[in-house]
């Protein structure tokens, strides 16, 4: 019951955030920060992680042939499927919720912990348009990291398949065009535009209806991120279902 | 004038507010009394408009808050102002920055106007050397200062203090106290503060409203808090051996 409950407030909350928005040259200060919060401020973590994944999944599967009728070339093709369908949009997400969602729900935590989200109702101003929608916003660039995520994962792969003697560059840029579908693509970008907004709202609702001190902030941001991780799993089920089953 | 009819407010089973009926007045410093969980911070979150009330209804100069729409209770929140028991400033924002908000959000002010007008007020609250401070910088009784600029940056015809003196040192707390009631005169403003604080009840209170249980117990002035034989009240106003004395001075004094 609780959870409808839960899940009832988080749309309430969402419809809450476009309403009476807040002053244009405002918001766009906001959305700005935000940009460099969530987006910038997450290309050195993202691009990092993409590099060794990209790089571990290119070894494991050239580990994994020991048929001499399997051609080489898989390897290049294994890394491009899995880094596209996968590691990049999902496996990036819940890197994010962590990441980000626990700052989202950290400061907007202390922001009710402190009782500067009262002093913004009390102003006048739509708290939530004010402080989840800029979130939102920003990261509708999203996508764009999980362009670099895809791009430097790729490039991981072949660092260690071409360098850790697995494979030739040839074979591994062969694998990469060979049976390429450009909807896998889209279906990435979907799915990362989708977990986007779920890493902007899930976290700023967990932040947003939070109640008591310090140490509630703390378990809050948990929380999210447990919450967070769990949606974006179930809805890449679904959508994975949904467009390519 | 902000006048406040039967309200109740329950939190599930927990009747806290159960029917308060009182109006408070402009140009007055207007002071709610009371023991922790009678119901005051309810009470005054109930005129912030945070909380709905279950029954009863308050109005401002004749506007019944309830009857409003979402943008006007918005638009009506606008012409308030509130000081909040730990200040509640935007950390990421200096001093400045704090009191120009409101301006930024509401007013279609030249940044140089709005910041003329923070300078105004920050010089009003003495505290023009700090203005590029950043809240962790500055002392407790420098934040209050910041809170109640930022307060009246937009000329509010209400004033809320919730425990606007809590945590400071008698003399800063004083000084709290006396700059929020010339404010008050200065701008005609309904001042409703929240305390706990006997000094304000004596120095400020032009009117006290002492809460126990969810109910208005006693009403009146600082000067006829002295004379009241309401137990209650003088159980809580003269907790203190100081205070008891001075009240039994004041009564020889009278005799």
């Amino acid at each position: 019951m609780n959870y409808l409950a839960s899940i009832g407030s988080y749309f309430i909350m969402i419809k809450e955030v476009f309403k009476k928005p807040t002053k244009w040259s405002v918001m766009k200060q906001l959305i700005l920060k935000e940009i460099d919060e969530l987006i910038y401020g997450s290309l050195g973590i993202i691009i990092f992680i993409s590099f060794f994944i990209g790089g571990v999944v290119a070894i494991q599967t050239a580990l994994n042939i020991t048929s001499p009728l399997i051609p080489r070339n898989l390897i290049g093709f294994a890394t491009r499927q899995s880094v596209i369908l996968e590691f990049a949009p999902t496996f990036t997400s819940i890197i994010m919720a962590g990441k980000v969602g626990s700052y989202i729900t950290s400061s907007i935590g202390t922001m009710r912990v402190t009782e500067q989200i009262d002093a913004l109702e009390i102003m006048g101003v739509n708290s939530l348009n004010y402080l989840v929608f800029p979130k939102i916003i920003a990261m509708l660039f999203y996508p764009f990291v999980i362009a670099i995520a895809m791009y430097v994962g790729i490039f991981g792969g072949w660092v260690a398949g071409v360098f850790g003697g697995f494979s030739s560059s040839a074979d591994f840029v062969e694998g990469l065009q060979l049976d390429f579908i450009p909807f896998h693509i889209t279906y990435s970008f979907i799915k990362s535009i989708v977990f986007a907004l779920l890493i902007a709202t899930i976290p700023s609702f967990h932040g947003y209806y939070m109640k008591g001190g310090a140490l509630e902030v703390g378990k809050a941001s948990t929380t999210s991120f447990v919450w967070t991780s769990v949606v974006i799993i179930i809805v890449n089920y679904v959508l994975t279902q949904l467009l390519l089953g | 004038m902000i006048e406040v009819n039967n309200i109740h407010k329950s939190f599930g089973d927990t009747h806290v507010l159960k029917g308060v009926s009182s109006h408070f007045e402009k140009g007055k410093t207007n002071l709610i009394i009371g023991q922790s969980g009678s119901g005051k911070t309810v009470f005054i979150k109930c005129l912030l408009g945070l909380f709905s009330t279950d029954e009863g209804t308050i109005s401002y100069d004749g506007k019944i808050y309830s009857e409003l729409t979402g943008d006007e209770q918005r638009d009506l929140r606008q012409e308030m102002g509130m000081v909040f028991q730990g200040s509640a400033l935007f950390d990421s924002m200096t001093v400045e920055g704090n009191v120009m908000f409101p301006l930024g959000m509401f007013t279609k002010q030249s940044k140089s106007e709005m910041q003329d007008r923070a300078n105004i007020v920050l010089k009003r609250v003495n505290l023009i050397d700090a203005h590029k401070k950043f809240p962790s910088e500055i002392s407790g009784g420098m934040q209050k200062r910041v809170a109640i600029a930022r307060a009246i940056v937009m000329n509010p015809k209400y004033l809320f203090c919730d425990e606007p003196n809590s945590g400071l040192d008698p003399k800063t707390a004083i000084l709290i106290d006396n700059l929020i009631h010339e404010i008050t005169q200065e701008y005609d403003i309904t001042t409703v503060i929240n305390t706990h604080d006997m000094n304000s009840v004596m120095e400020i209170g032009e009117k006290i409203i002492f809460l126990k249980n969810g109910l208005k117990e006693w009403e009146g002035s600082n000067k006829e808090i002295f004379k009241t034989d309401n137990e209650a009240v003088t159980d809580f106003v003269y907790s203190s051996e100081l205070f008891k004395k001075v009240r039994q001075m004041y009564i020889e004094e009278r005799n």
